[in-house]
């Protein structure tokens, strides 16, 4: 009935040298996802100067688009095609959202498409909640997961797979970004939304593209976090998202690269203030700390302030 | 939304009995149902008015509950407070003014109950709550002395953690224990701290106590924390739907110590969403269908048949707050809060599902047994019935 810890490499490490290097596996298992999904929040700020406050929400359908997924589908399917269908129906829906709720409301004030978003995540979360009004599980057979011990530390294989699938689709969206022209794009759209046009590129397809990818990333993260915490609900995506949505600001919304850190970060300060100290203490000590950085750093970490035009 | 649709249906529900009522010229018996349809706990509201509208069906194909010298037919309001403290409020205030209900079952959360019960003490209605365990729903806070209009039908956390502290001392044979709860959370945290004042005093060591916030999903640090402290035995006050992630958790972290948890386990729904994890944990619970005394065969069987599932503990308990309501409306003769609320406390001995009941003096807390079960083959196994 409890899985057992199938094998044991490389003898132990003393007990303090156990507990930390456990403590950070967990932590680079959470700041994996806090990172995927802060990707998302920063890509759109990027490009829009705008919050997308529905991409909580996004991440939490990943989730139940993989359980209907597996439960609709009459094949096995492996793992990385479920992955990448999750990914292309949230991106879509991404796109869809942006189309329909935001795009009428890009040239009115800023607060207006905010609350558009706020409101766009509810509906979404609701709708859910009517079909869903109960806790779910994931599907189980998806991954099964093995524990292994190696140095004294128990790591299961699933947690390897959350934090090798997010390592691969950060690489794979720096790629985008820095070396093709559709990341040259983007790129251009966050420096200067206004000339980009001008110059012939199609501003339209351009925000689309981003807010495909930030979708389907806040999707993958959904679906990975569902495996590793298998009891969704469609509130699910309100407190991560946030989380989420504050690691981006932290790492200096707007930065790729900055997200990414922020998310870890963000992982990394909430894990170890509980493996140190009352973990009663870790929301006051962790956000009182994250606080400290934006007053020595109000752009966030990586972030730069915004470009001053004559 | 949804709160807002079911509030409408229960308004619409609610007039068209009145309209059937004044036809007639007999007045009907009004009783409010403050439950948890929405929000964090759904399965919990859900048993709650599935038991109640078995309850208001069942006497009033008898005929009606018998007041004074006439049958009159009982009638169910039902608020959804969306397993939230501010909007069980507002539900309380909207049937005790509003709907002008005698008696309010319900909330049945306590973070729910105690600012409902607030309310209803106030306004000098009489409530009771079926499954709220603190203390604070009975007992004014600042002054310490019970409340006069609310009752519960169930035990309290102060009874609980005594009983789950000496079935880990004694039973489980363990010396050591940690504890993992929602400290945002009313109930759980109450009991975590009784539990651990209990365990301590009678010779028991807390080598962990460890919390999280509600909306929590990782729990790994926390686990890995607790680990490293190698309890014998982990105690898990949490709700229903946080255990099953908190114990799939602990077993991938290789974690092998013994898991008890609280009544807030007793939701049926904790197997569909747990399975093999939960096999051998134990909790502390309101009955078991195992030991049922034929009063409650009866329940199960006609609540079965109604809704196709067995009544879990919450269902149980707010079939009995409406027996316990029923008594008192034909014992005080008159619909009339203040006798309902004098007969409820001078009941001598009810007969419920759950067990007899009666409330101590002075306290709207009735005096009771639990019981202890094990989740054994997905099915929830009698171990042993604890007086108080």
């Amino acid at each position: 009935m409890i899985p057992a810890v199938v094998a044991d490499f490389a003898g132990t490490l003393p007990d303090w040298g156990v507990y930390l290097a456990q403590q950070s596996v967990n932590a680079l298992q959470l700041g994996s996802i806090y990172a995927l999904i802060a990707l998302g929040y920063s890509m759109v700020y990027g490009v829009l100067v705008m919050i997308n406050f529905a991409h909580g929400d996004l991440f939490m359908l990943g989730a139940f688009a993989c359980m209907l997924l597996v439960a609709a589908l009459p094949w096995h399917l492996p793992f990385v095609v479920v992955l990448l269908m999750v990914m292309l129906i949230i991106g879509l829906l991404g796109v869809l959202i942006e189309r329909i709720a935001y795009r009428p409301l890009r040239g009115g004030p800023r607060v207006s498409a905010v609350i558009t978003a706020l409101g766009c995540g509810l509906i979404i979360e609701n709708l859910t909640l009517v079909k869903f009004p109960y806790s779910q599980h994931m599907p189980t057979d998806l991954f099964v997961s093995t524990s292994f011990r190696f140095a004294g530390v128990t790591i299961s294989t699933l947690q390897l797979l959350i934090i090798g699938v997010s390592a691969i689709l950060m690489v794979a969206l720096d790629f985008l970004i820095q070396k093709t022209r559709y990341g040259m794009a983007m790129r251009a759209i966050s420096f200067d939304a206004g000339t980009v046009p001008l110059m012939g590129i199609p501003a339209n397809r351009i925000i689309s593209l981003t807010f495909f990818v930030g979708a389907a990333l806040g999707g993958a993260a959904g679906m990975l976090y569902g495996l590793a915490y298998p009891v969704i609900a469609p509130s699910m995506g309100i407190l991560v998202g946030w989380k989420a949505f504050i690691a981006a600001v932290i790492g200096g919304i707007g930065s790729i690269r900055g997200a990414v850190l922020g998310g870890f970060l963000l992982g990394a300060v909430e894990v170890m203030v509980v493996a140190y100290l009352p973990s009663t203490y870790r929301d006051l000590i962790s956000y009182s700390l994250l606080l400290i950085i934006l007053i020595f750093k109000p752009y966030g970490l990586l972030g730069s302030p915004p470009n001053v035009k004559v | 939304m949804v709160p807002k649709k079911l509030f409408c249906l229960s308004l619409a529900l609610s007039s068209a009995f009145l309209f059937g009522c004044g036809q007639g010229g007999t007045p009907s018996v009004k009783i409010g149902l403050n439950a948890e349809l929405t929000g964090e706990m759904p399965a919990v509201g859900a048993s709650a008015k599935n038991a109640a509208e078995l309850f208001v069906s069942q006497i009033n194909e008898a005929g009606g509950i018998e007041v004074g010298e006439q049958k009159l037919p009982m009638e169910l309001v039902v608020g959804d407070n969306g397993a939230k403290a501010d909007q069980a409020a507002a539900v309380a205030q909207r049937l005790i003014s509003q709907e002008n209900v005698l008696v309010m079952a319900g909330p049945d959360a306590s973070a729910c109950a105690i600012p409902a019960s607030e309310i209803a003490e106030s306004l000098k209605c009489p409530m009771i709550s079926p499954w709220s365990t603190n203390p604070k729903t009975t007992v004014d806070s600042t002054t310490g002395k019970p409340k006069n209009y609310v009752f519960r039908a169930c035990f309290t956390d102060i009874f609980e953690a005594r009983v789950l502290a000496k079935f880990v001392l004694n039973t489980l044979n363990a010396k050591t224990a940690a504890a993992l709860y929602d400290v945002a959370s009313e109930a759980p945290n109450a009991q975590a701290t009784l539990f651990k004042e209990v365990f301590e005093k009678n010779g028991g060591r807390m080598v962990a106590f460890e919390t999280y916030t509600t909306g929590d999903r990782d729990f790994s640090a926390q686990l890995t924390k607790i680990k490293a402290a190698n309890p014998e035995v982990i105690f898990l006050p949490t709700y229903y739907n946080d255990v099953p992630l908190v114990i799939e958790q602990a077993h991938r972290l290789g974690i092998t110590a013994q898991f008890v948890g609280s009544d807030a386990w007793s939701s049926p729904e904790i197997l569909k969403l747990g399975g093999a994890h939960l096999e051998g944990s134990y909790f502390c619970n309101h009955y078991s269908t195992e030991i049922a005394t034929p009063v409650a065969r009866e329940f199960m069987k006609a609540y079965k048949d109604r809704f196709g599932q067995d009544p879990d503990d919450v269902a149980a308990l707010t079939y009995d707050a409406f027996g316990l309501i029923t008594q008192a409306v034909t014992r005080a003769g008159k619909l009339d809060r203040e006798a309902v609320r004098n007969a409820l406390a001078s009941i001598q001995k009810y007969e419920g599902v759950t067990g007899t009941m009666q409330f101590q003096p002075g306290s709207g807390d009735p005096i009771k047994s639990a019981v202890m079960l094990q989740i054994k083959d997905g099915k929830f196994d009698w171990v042993a019935n604890a007086e108080p």
